[in-house]
Order: structure tokens, then sequence, then C-alpha cells
């Protein structure tokens, strides 16, 4: 970003702007010339994917607002309406409702891409955070929004959740009144999940913001996982990834109209079209597919407050993972003891999921103990990792290793070379 | 301020004092602009207002229960049987996780009144059953005995009794 921009132009007009704000070269600088990794596969769709599901939560978002009534006795039925009287409305709800899942499904692969490529790693680090606060804010956003239409499970997801604050000692009754506004989930409680629910967005947006900053200044990790050391590493944005991320779009819409149109209700639940009863909780509550794995966390540990606890620090421990993570080098393509770890962590979030979904009896008690056991043993044993495992060789440069060979995974597969740190000292620094 | 030493030091000592006293004017004055911000999402007045209810007992048979809402919970009034209330005097306390004597937890015997709010996370939980013959929860499974406290399960606590008062034989209030 130092030194002079590259944009010019002939036209008149544009000049005049941009001499006064410089709107034309910034978005010249960000998405036209803007130097990318050669190397880039389609795993790194999923933030230009998530960036538009974004845009589309709140464009839908904004109209369904239009529509929509915040009160206990009316939300209800204002949501049938939407579905059954507005023009388009059950397009504009279902897109909404499985937006939600869509966005979700996108960020969980691009936190996991991450994951994979070490893209957490210096000097990266507030790009990581910045992700996590994203990922928290849509889940605070996620869970509020599923609020709104007053259904038995709008209504008892928000009691079940907002009750996590009262197993904080002393102080939690009086945080779970204030933020219901009352003594149970209800009409202060419904008034102000709309509120909050139509600001963190916004939210969201500023620190998407803040992520492209850092992104931006430091540049897109890549699957080698080794820095750019000159323009033969990087090609421009436009017209390569530009074309590269349409068309990632193009298949992500495919899917999302098919979910969309032929399956609007699947990852919904039915004991939501039941409207919101404070006296009967509905037999099998279960959250939105999105929080099962957190979900299992909580049931797994059979103390109140250490559920919780558990909970939100299988969320917090991200924070820490660059730090955790003692090797040097970023991809676990020449890691191979990480690469299986990373595998195995990932297959047992799908378990914790599986399980989050099931009734908390016999087998699925003694599961999901052992998979929230083996969700933080992922953390703990990954600063032992770093010490032992010898890295495979990595590649000189971007630009060797696509030269190189497609075939052979990007490069390297040399024979190992010493400790990690030593490896990929004088590769990765930042 | 004639008591100071003077000099350069006399300077920056006033200047510091100034910045402080000015900064945590400025601290507090912020707090308390933020307080109604934060307190405007307590309950209000007439939420607060419709605290209490009577209830009127007169219809309720042996063995039958009734749920009541106050304060938007849902509260349980159970007539029960001799067996219930026998079932939990005869309970020693040291098989209680939260210890407390059935005794102390209705008035009268054959009259409970409970919050009927899981403590764990607040479910509704179902009325004669589970492993105590009380309350079950069918969100994460706690189990209540017939004075409603918690035997089994995530529950840390027993269902609470709410304040109440006889009005005369047949008519409570609640609140």
């Amino acid at each position: 970003m130092s030194g002079e921009s590259s944009f010019q132009s002939n036209n008149a007009i544009i000049k005049w702007i941009d001499y006064r704000l410089p709107i034309f070269t910034f978005v010249n600088d960000a998405v036209v010339v803007y130097p990318t990794p050669k190397n880039l596969n389609y795993w790194w769709n999923m933030g230009s994917l998530a960036g538009i599901m974004l845009v589309v939560q709140i464009v839908t978002g904004i109209i369904l607002a239009m529509h929509y009534t915040p009160h206990a006795d009316l939300a209800f039925a204002s949501t049938e309406h939407i579905m059954r009287d507005v023009n388009y409305g059950w397009l504009l709800r279902y897109m909404h409702a499985n937006g939600a899942s869509m966005f979700f499904i996108v960020v969980y692969i691009h936190i996991l891409r991450g994951l994979y490529y070490g893209s957490y790693k210096a000097p990266r680090e507030i790009l990581w955070w910045m992700g996590i606060i994203i990922f928290i804010l849509m889940m605070a956003t996620a869970f509020m929004g599923y609020v709104l239409p007053w259904g038995q499970m709008s209504f008892w997801g928000a009691t079940v959740i907002t009750n996590l604050f009262s197993a904080i000692p002393i102080v939690g009754e009086g945080i779970v009144t204030w933020l219901w506004g009352g003594f149970s989930v209800d009409q202060p409680t419904l008034n102000r999940f709309f509120s909050l629910h139509y600001l963190l967005p916004f939210v969201i947006f500023g620190v998407v913001f803040v992520h492209l900053w850092a992104l931006h200044h430091h540049k897109s990790n890549n699957p080698l996982g080794i820095d750019i050391k000159g323009p033969q590493d990087t090609i421009p944005f436009h017209p390569y990834y530009t074309v590269k991320d349409l068309y990632g779009m193009a298949i992500f819409g495919t899917i999302f109209a098919i979910v969309l149109f032929f399956a609007p209700n699947y990852m919904g639940h039915a004991d939501n079209y039941i409207p919101a009863n404070p006296l009967v909780t509905p037999a099998h509550i279960v959250p939105e597919w999105y929080f099962l794995p957190f979900y299992a966390i909580l049931r797994a540990i059979p103390d109140k407050l250490l559920g919780v606890v558990a909970m939100f620090a299988s969320l917090l421990i991200l924070f820490v993972l660059p730090w955790l993570d003692t090797s040097k080098v970023r991809s676990a393509r020449f890691r191979p003891v990480y690469k299986m770890l990373f595998w195995a962590f990932f297959i047992n979030c799908l378990v914790l999921g599986y399980i989050g979904g099931k009734p908390p009896e016999g087998i699925y008690i003694v599961g999901g103990r052992l998979a929230t056991a083996l969700y933080f043993l992922f953390f703990l044993v990954l600063p032992f990792i770093g010490w032992f495992e010898r890295p495979k060789k990595l590649p000189e440069s971007i630009a060797k290793a696509v030269l190189k060979s497609h075939g052979d995974g990007g490069g390297g597969g040399g024979a190992p070379t010493g400790a990690a740190g030593a490896a990929a000292k004088s590769e990765d620094r930042g | 301020m004639a008591d100071s030493t003077g000099g350069d030091g006399h300077d920056a000592n006033r200047r510091d004092f100034l910045y402080v006293a000015a900064g945590g004017l400025g601290a507090v004055g912020a707090a308390g602009f933020v307080w109604p911000l934060v307190d405007q999402m307590n309950p209000s007045q007439d939420v607060l207002a419709l605290s209490s209810i009577e209830v009127d007992l007169s219809g309720i048979a042996v063995g039958q229960s009734i749920t009541v809402n106050w304060r938007g919970k849902p509260v349980f009034i159970r007539h029960r049987t001799a067996a219930e209330i026998s079932q939990a005097g005869a309970v020693p306390m040291s098989d209680l996780p939260d210890p407390e004597a059935d005794t102390a937890r209705a008035e009268k015997p054959e009259w409970l009144i409970l919050v009927g709010v899981c403590t764990h996370l607040g479910c509704v939980p179902l009325g004669q059953q589970g492993e105590f013959d009380g309350w079950f929860c069918p969100c994460h499974g706690s189990h209540y005995d017939t004075s409603g406290r918690i035997r089994k399960g995530p529950a840390p606590l027993n269902l609470p009794v709410p304040d109440y008062i006889y009005l005369d034989d047949n008519n409570i209030k609640i609140g």
C-alpha cells in the first residue's frame, strides 16, 4: 500500500473526482491490480461468498422488517402474513432463513480452510481475531433472528440460551432479568432482540472492513503457506480472481437455489410453526444446526456453570490458536502430523454436531463427553506437535512451485529437514 | 497555589493533577450517562406492577395440579396425595443435591406451590414423571421429586417456591 498507485485515467470527470476523493484509486488498488498469490485454490472462494451472503441477509432482512411486527401478540401472525400475503414474501423469508444456514456453511469452510493452511499464523493474528469476532457476532445475530417468528422453538431457544447467563455466580439471575426486561422471555425481550438483530449485521459489516484491511496489508495466505516474495508470485485480482470468485458464486448460487426452492424447511424445525406458548416446552428442543457442536459441549458437562464455561471456552480458545501452534510452517501440506490432527478435529466437530442434535441419553452422553474431551485435546497437543513434527521441505517460492509441476501437490515432497522451527525459519518470516 | 515547591516540577505536578481530575470527572460523567442506557433494559414499571396474582384453590381435587401464569412463568399448584407427602418427607437430606426439608417447602403439606421453571436452563418440566415421581425436564434430563427438589440431572437447584400467603383457607396470593 506504500508508493504510488498504478491508477490512471484520461477521463476528466474521473480525474476530477479522484483528486478530491481517491475512490477510483482505492477500488483499483483493492480489487483490480491487487496482487494475489498465483496458486489460490477453490477453498479461497469462501471469503467472497461470505461477503455476498452478508449482503443477501441485509437486503432480505431490511425488506422483511417492512412487513414484520415485533410484538409478542403479532409477531407469529405477521410472519405468516409475510409467507402467505406479501408479494414474494415467501421467497424473501425463505431466502433469509436459509441464507443464514448458507452463510454459516460458507463461514465454517472459511474457518476450516484457515485452520488447514495456517492462515492464523504471523503476521495474520489480528486478521484471525477479526474473523472470530465476526463469527461470534454472526452467532448472536442468528440466535436473535431465530427468536423473531415467535414460534415454540423461537421462544424456548431464547429461554434456554438467555438462561446460560444464569450460571454466572451471584449476578447471573440479575443479568438474565436484565436481558429479558421482565421475569421471563416476553414482549420486551422480543422487541429488543428485533432492534439488536437489525443492528448487528451492520456491526459485522464494520468488522469485515477491518478484516479486509488487515488482509490487504499482508495479502492472502495460500495453499503453500509461504510468503509472497515478489511480483512473479502474484497475479492481479482482476480478472483472474474476480472470474474465479464469480464462477464459485454461480456454483454456490445453484446449491442455495436448490435448497431454497426444493427443501426450504429442511434445516428448520416443525415446532416453530406452533405459536410460542410460555407454559409448554416442546419435548425435544434443539438449536439450529450451526450451533449443534457447541450445544453438545454445553450438555456434555454435568454441571451447569462448567457446561456454560466449556461452551464459551470452545469458542474463545480460537483467539489463542496462533500461539498454541508452535510450528512456523503454515500449510498442513507440509505438516504430516498436523494434517492428521486437523482431519481428526474436523471429524470430531461433525460428531459433536451429530450428538448435539440427539437427546441427552445413553450412548449420546458418553459420546458427547468423549468428543468434547477430544475437541479440547486438539488445542492441548497442538503446542507439542511443533516440537517433534518433521515438516516436509518447503518450496522456494510460489512461482517455482507453480511452474515446477501441478501434479505433486504444489512441489516440495523432498526429504524432511530438521525440526519445524529450523526448517521454515528463513522461509516464513512475515 | 502557594503551598507548592515551585520550579518546573511545580507546573508538572499541577498539570498532572488537572489532567487526572478532568479525566476522572469525565469518566464519572460518562458512567452517569451510560447508566440510563443500561438500566432501561431492566423490567419496566408496568411489568413490575403485574407481579402478584391470586388463585382460588377450591376446585383442585387431591392428586390434581393446575398451572397458572405468574410473571410470564408457569406456577404449578399441586394438591398432593398422602403418598406423595410421605414420600417427600421420608427422603434423607443426604440424598439431596440442594438439601431442603419438605416441610420448609410447603406451608400446608397438601398444597405444593412451585415455579415450574427448570433451574438448569429454564424449560418447563413435565408433571408426575421421571424417576422420582415428581417432575421431569425433557430438555436436558433433570429429575425432581414429589417436593420439587432436584434429585438427578444437570439442574443445580430445587424448583423454587414462590412467595405466597393464604388469604383464607381456599385462596392464596402469589408474589
